[in-house]
C-alpha cells in the first residue's frame, strides 16, 4: 500500500527514541505563568472598573476624604517585607535547610496575617464610617479591587500553612520545592498587584 | 424567635415548591420524558453492573483520550438540549402571527432563547472543541498526555458541573431571560429578581474555571511535550490552531469570570457596578462582556479551521497548501480577535472615530480568513481527492463560510451595521459562520478521527445523509432570517402583528426539522456503525493513509499513545515515516511511567456544583458547608504523593505483539 523502501543512499533515519526520559517538572512552573497571567487579567478587569468608576461618588465620601495614607503605608511595607521574607525561605530552600525554610516561611505567613489584619481594621472603619461598598459605584469597585486582592492573600497564607506542614512532613523533595516555588510566584505577583493598588487607588485617591 | 416561614428559610432559603413548575405543561411533558429516559439510563447501567466500570475506566480516568470522549458526549447531549430550544424558539415565532399568540408565553420564550444561546455555546460548542483538542492534540505531538492530567480530568468535571446547574434550572425555578450574555442592567436585581440569572451566573462561573484549566494545560502540553524534532513550523496546523484558541481561552476566561463576579456582587451584595444608580455603569458590563465575547468565537472557529485543513490535506493526499501561512494567519486572527469586541455595539454611541477603528479592525480579520480558504481550494486544487463522508463536509463549509464571512465584513461597516443591528439579519449571520464553520468542522473531525478512537469507521451512508440534511436544512432555516432581517425584524421576537413575515418564517421552520434529521441521521450513524462494527473495522491504525502522528499508533491508541517516543523529521510526520520505510519496533520495550487516577476530581467538581445550587437558593448553610468542604477536599488532595505508576514492560509487549498481529494479518 505505501512505498517502504526509502530513497537510494539514504542512511537509515531515526524514527523513535528507545530511551526514556522523564519530562523534568518545567510544565508545572510555565502553566503556573500562565495561570498568573490570566489572575492578572482578573485584576485588570477590577482596575479597568476603578479607572472608570473610581470618581463616581453618588454625592458620598472621596477617596481624599476616606483614606488614612500612613495606615496603607505600613501596610505596604509589611506586605513588601513579606516578599524579602519569602526570597528568604527561598534561599534556604536551595541550601537544603528544612528547619530555617519553615522560620522563614512563619515570618511571611505572619507578615501577611498583619497586613490583613489592618486591611480588615481599614475596612471595618470605613463601613463603622458609613462608607459601605453599596454607598456609591465608587466604594463598589475600591472594595472589590482591594478585597479581592485581601482574598488573595488569605488563600496564600492557607497555602502557605499547607505547605509548611508538607515540608515538615516529607521534607524538602522535588514536590515540595516545585510547590515552593509556584507559592513564590504567587506570593511575589500578589506584590506587584499591591505596587498598582497602592499607586492607583490609594495614592491617586487621595489628590483632589 | 423563629416562626415557620423563618425556620423554612433558614433551611431551604428562597427554595420551596412553588420552584416546581408543575403548571407548565411543556416543562411537565420535558421533565416526565427526562427522569423516564434517566430511570432507564441509571437501571440499565445498574442492571448490567457497570458503575465500578464506569468509575474506574472513565469518570475517574486521567487519560486524555477518554476525557475527550467524555467532553464530546457532554457536548452531543447538551447538542439536543440547545436544538430543542431551537425547535421551540423558530415554530414559536412561525405561529405566533397577527391574532395568533403562538404555545409560548413570553416570560418563557425569553427563557428558551437565553438558554439556547447560552447552551449551544459554553455546553455544545465549548465541550465538543476540547474534547476534539485533548483527544488529538497530544497524539499528534507524539506525546503520552497531556501536561497536567489530574487537571484534565477536574477541567472536565468542572464543565460537565456547570452543564447539571444549567439543566437544573429547567425543573428547578427559571432560567435567565437576560440573554445569553446576561446583560445588565437587565440580568441586575432590579429587573431580574428571580433565581434565573443567578443559575446563569453559577452555571457559567463553574464551567469557567475548568475552560480556563484546560486552557492552561494544552498551552503547556504543546509548549513543552512535543515529540524531540518537531520545532514550531512543524507543528501540525490542527496543534496551532489548538494553541492559538486556548492561548484567547487564557486571555479572555478570566475576564468573564471577573465580570460575572461583579455582576454577582451587583445581585448579591447591593453593589453598584453596572447598576442604574448611585453612579454605576451598564456600559461597562457591555464592554467586559464582549471582550470575552468576541475572542470567544475564535476559541471556537480556530480549531474547526484547523479540523478543516487537516482533513482537506489527508483527503486530497498532499501536503498543506501554505502551511506557514496557514500558521500566521491563525496567529494574526488570534491577535486581532482581541480588537474588535465593539462592533457588537456600533449603534450604543461610542462615536465615530470609536466605531471607525472598531469596523476596521474588524474588516481586516477576514484577509487571512481569506488566505485560509485559498489555501484549502489550492490544497484542493491537483490533488487526488478522495470524496470520503469527514472532506464532504470540507465542500459544504467552503461556500456557507464564505457567504457568512461575507456578511460580517457587511456587519462590520458601522452605517450598514446601524441599518442591520439586532436584526434576524445578524442571527442569520453569526449562526452561518457558527453551524456553517464550528459545527461543520466539529462533525468533520468526528468522522474523520472516530475510527482512530474505536477502532472502526463510521457508516457513510448515514454520514452522507446527515451531511445533507444539515446543509439543506441550514440554508432552508437561515437563508430567510437574512431576508427577515434586511425587511427590519428585529431578533428576539415572540409575537408578530405583520403577516407578510410569516411565509418566511414557515420556511425557516421547515428547515429546523430538516436540521432535525441531520441530527437524527448522525445519531443513527453512530448506532448503525456500533452494530456493523465488524464490516467497518480498521486493523491498521490508518484508516484514511494520513499524514500526522496520530495514525502511527494503533487504533484506539494504547493507554501510553506510543510505545516508543516518535522523532520527527518533517511536517507531515507520519506521511514522512511511512515514505522511508519505518519500521515498528519490537523490542526493547521499557516501562512507561503514566499518571494514576483519581476520584479527586469529581469530588471538587460535584462540591462545586452543590455550592453553585446552594448559591442560587441562598440557602446559606449549605453553601457554608460546601465551601468549606471544598477547600478541604482540594487540600487534603495535595496531600497524595502518589500520583503516578509504571506500565510493566510485559504489559507493553503484550499489546505491542497484539498490534504487531493484527497489522500482519491484513498483509
Amino acid at each position: 500500500m505505501h512505498e517502504m523502501t526509502p530513497p537510494p543512499g539514504a542512511t537509515a533515519p531515526v524514527f523513535y527514541e528507545q530511551e526514556e526520559h522523564a519530562h523534568g517538572d518545567g510544565g508545572t512552573l510555565f502553566g503556573f505563568w500562565i495561570y498568573l497571567m490570566g489572575d492578572s487579567l482578573i485584576f485588570a478587569v477590577l482596575f479597568a472598573c476603578y479607572g472608570v468608576l473610581g470618581r463616581n461618588y453618588a454625592a458620598g465620601p472621596s477617596g481624599a476624604d476616606l483614606f488614612d495614607l500612613r495606615l496603607v503605608a505600613v501596610n505596604t511595607s509589611l506586605l513588601l517585607l513579606s516578599s524579602i521574607t519569602y526570597g528568604f525561605a527561598m534561599l534556604e530552600m536551595d541550601k537544603e535547610r528544612v528547619s530555617k525554610t519553615l522560620t522563614w516561611l512563619a515570618v511571611t505567613g505572619a507578615l501577611g496575617a498583619a497586613f490583613l489584619a489592618i486591611e480588615l481594621y481599614e475596612f471595618a472603619h470605613l463601613i463603622r464610617e458609613g462608607a459601605t461598598p453599596q454607598r456609591s459605584a465608587f466604594l463598589s469597585s475600591f472594595f472589590t479591587l482591594v478585597g479581592t486582592h485581601g482574598l488573595h492573600v488569605t488563600f496564600g497564607i492557607v497555602w502557605l500553612v499547607t505547605l509548611m506542614v508538607q515540608v515538615r512532613l516529607r521534607g524538602l523533595i522535588m514536590e515540595n520545592k516545585r510547590r515552593l516555588m509556584c507559592l513564590s510566584m504567587f506570593w511575589h505577583f500578589l506584590d506587584v498587584v499591591w505596587i498598582g493598588v497602592f499607586t492607583f487607588v490609594y495614592l491617586m485617591g487621595v489628590m483632589r | 424567635m423563629f416562626s415557620n416561614v423563618d425556620l423554612q428559610q433558614l433551611i431551604f432559603g428562597r427554595l420551596s415548591l412553588e420552584a416546581i413548575p408543575y403548571h407548565e405543561p411543556i416543562l411537565l411533558v420535558t421533565f416526565a420524558v427526562v427522569a423516564l429516559g434517566g430511570i432507564a439510563l441509571l437501571g440499565a447501567i445498574t442492571w448490567y453492573g457497570k458503575w465500578g466500570y464506569l468509575w474506574h475506566d472513565w469518570f475517574t480516568s486521567v487519560d486524555h483520550k477518554k476525557i475527550g470522549i467524555m467532553y464530546v458526549v457532554l457536548a452531543i447531549v447538551m447538542l439536543l438540549r440547545g436544538f430543542a430550544d431551537a425547535v421551540m424558539m423558530i415554530t414559536q415565532k412561525a405561529l405566533s402571527v397577527g391574532a395568533s399568540e403562538g404555545y409560548l408565553p413570553p416570560h418563557h420564550y425569553d427563557q428558551v432563547f437565553s438558554a439556547h444561546g447560552m447552551i449551544m455555546i459554553f455546553f455544545m460548542a465549548m465541550p465538543f472543541v476540547t474534547g476534539i483538542m485533548n483527544y488529538i492534540m497530544p497524539l499528534q505531538i507524539g506525546a503520552r498526555d497531556v501536561a497536567f492530567p489530574f487537571l484534565n480530568n477536574f477541567s472536565f468535571w468542572m464543565t460537565a458541573g456547570g452543564a447539571v446547574l444549567t439543566m437544573m434550572s429547567l425543573f428547578v425555578g427559571e432560567f435567565s431571560r437576560a440573554t445569553w450574555l446576561g446583560f445588565a442592567p437587565l440580568s441586575g436585581a432590579a429587573y431580574s429578581p428571580g433565581v434565573g440569572v443567578d443559575y446563569y451566573i453559577w452555571g457559567l462561573q463553574i464551567a469557567g474555571v475548568g475552560t480556563t484549566l484546560s486552557g492552561i494545560n494544552l498551552i503547556a502540553t504543546i509548549v513543552k511535550m512535543r515529540a524531540p524534532g518537531m520545532t514550531m513550523m512543524k507543528l501540525p496546523v490542527f496543534c496551532w490552531t489548538t494553541l492559538a484558541s486556548n492561548a484567547i481561552i487564557v486571555t479572555i476566561f478570566p475576564v468573564l469570570t471577573a465580570t460575572l463576579a461583579l455582576l454577582a456582587l451587583d445581585r448579591y451584595v447591593g453593589t453598584h457596578f453596572f447598576t442604574n444608580d448611585f453612579g454605576g455603569n451598564s456600559m461597562m458590563y457591555m464592554n467586559l462582556i464582549w471582550i470575552w465575547g468576541h475572542p470567544e468565537v475564535y476559541v471556537l472557529i480556530l480549531p474547526a479551521f484547523g479540523i478543516f485543513s487537516e482533513v482537506t490535506s489527508t483527503f486530497c493526499s498532499k501536503r498543506l497548501f501554505g502551511y506557514t501561512s496557514m500558521v500566521y494567519a491563525t496567529m494574526v486572527i488570534a491577535l486581532v480577535s482581541w480588537l474588535v469586541w465593539l462592533h457588537h455595539f456600533f449603534t450604543m454611541g461610542a462615536g465615530p472615530t470609536v466605531n471607525a477603528f472598531f469596523g476596521i479592525a474588524s474588516m481586516i480579520i477576514s484577509i487571512p480568513t481569506g488566505a485560509k480558504v485559498f489555501n484549502w481550494l489550492f490544497t484542493m486544487y491537483r490533488g487526488k481527492i478522495r470524496f470520503e463522508t469527514p472532506f464532504i463536509w470540507v465542500v459544504g463549509f467552503i461556500p456557507t463560510f464564505v457567504i457568512g464571512g461575507l456578511t460580517g465584513v457587511l456587519l462590520a461597516v458601522p452605517p450598514a451595521d446601524f441599518v442591520v443591528h439586532n436584526s434576524l439579519f445578524l442571527v442569520a449571520h453569526f449562526h452561518n459562520v457558527i453551524i456553517g464553520g464550528v459545527v461543520f468542522g466539529l462533525l468533520a473531525g468526528v468522522q474523520y478521527w472516530f475510527p482512530k478512537a474505536f477502532g472502526y469507521k463510521l457508516d457513510p451512508f448515514w454520514g452522507k445523509a446527515s451531511f445533507w440534511c444539515w446543509l439543506v436544512g441550514f440554508w432552508t432555516v437561515f437563508g430567510p432570517l437574512y431576508v427577515l432581517g434586511l425587511m427590519g425584524v428585529t431578533r428576539r421576537t415572540q409575537h408578530f402583528d405583520d403577516p407578510s413575515v410569516q411565509p418566511f418564517l414557515t420556511v425557516a421552520a421547515i428547515g429546523v426539522f430538516i436540521i432535525a434529521a441531520g441530527i437524527l441521521a448522525f445519531l443513527i450513524q453512530l448506532l448503525v456503525s456500533y452494530l456493523r462494527r465488524d464490516s467497518l473495522r480498521d486493523l491498521t491504525g490508518d484508516p484514511w493513509d494520513g499524514r500526522t502522528l496520530e495514525w502511527a499508533t494503533s487504533s484506539p491508541p494504547p493507554p501510553y499513545n506510543f510505545a516508543f517516543t516518535p522523532v520527527v523529521h518533517d511536517l507531515d510526520a507520519w506521511w514522512d515515516m511511512k515514505r522511508r520505510g519505518f519500521d515498528h519496533p519490537m523490542e526493547g520495550f521499557k516501562p512507561i511511567h503514566m499518571p494514576k487516577n483519581t476520584g479527586a476530581g469529581v469530588v471538587l467538581a460535584g462540591l462545586s456544583t452543590v455550592l453553585g445550587f446552594a448559591l442560587v437558593w441562598y440557602i446559606w448553610w449549605l453553601a457554608a458547608l460546601s465551601f468549606v468542604a471544598l477547600l478541604a477536599a482540594a487540600i487534603i488532595h495535595t496531600f497524595n504523593y502518589n500520583r503516578d505508576y509504571y506500565i510493566p514492560a510485559e504489559d507493553v509487549v503484550r499489546l505491542e505483539s497484539q498490534r504487531m498481529a493484527q497489522l500482519a494479518g491484513r498483509a
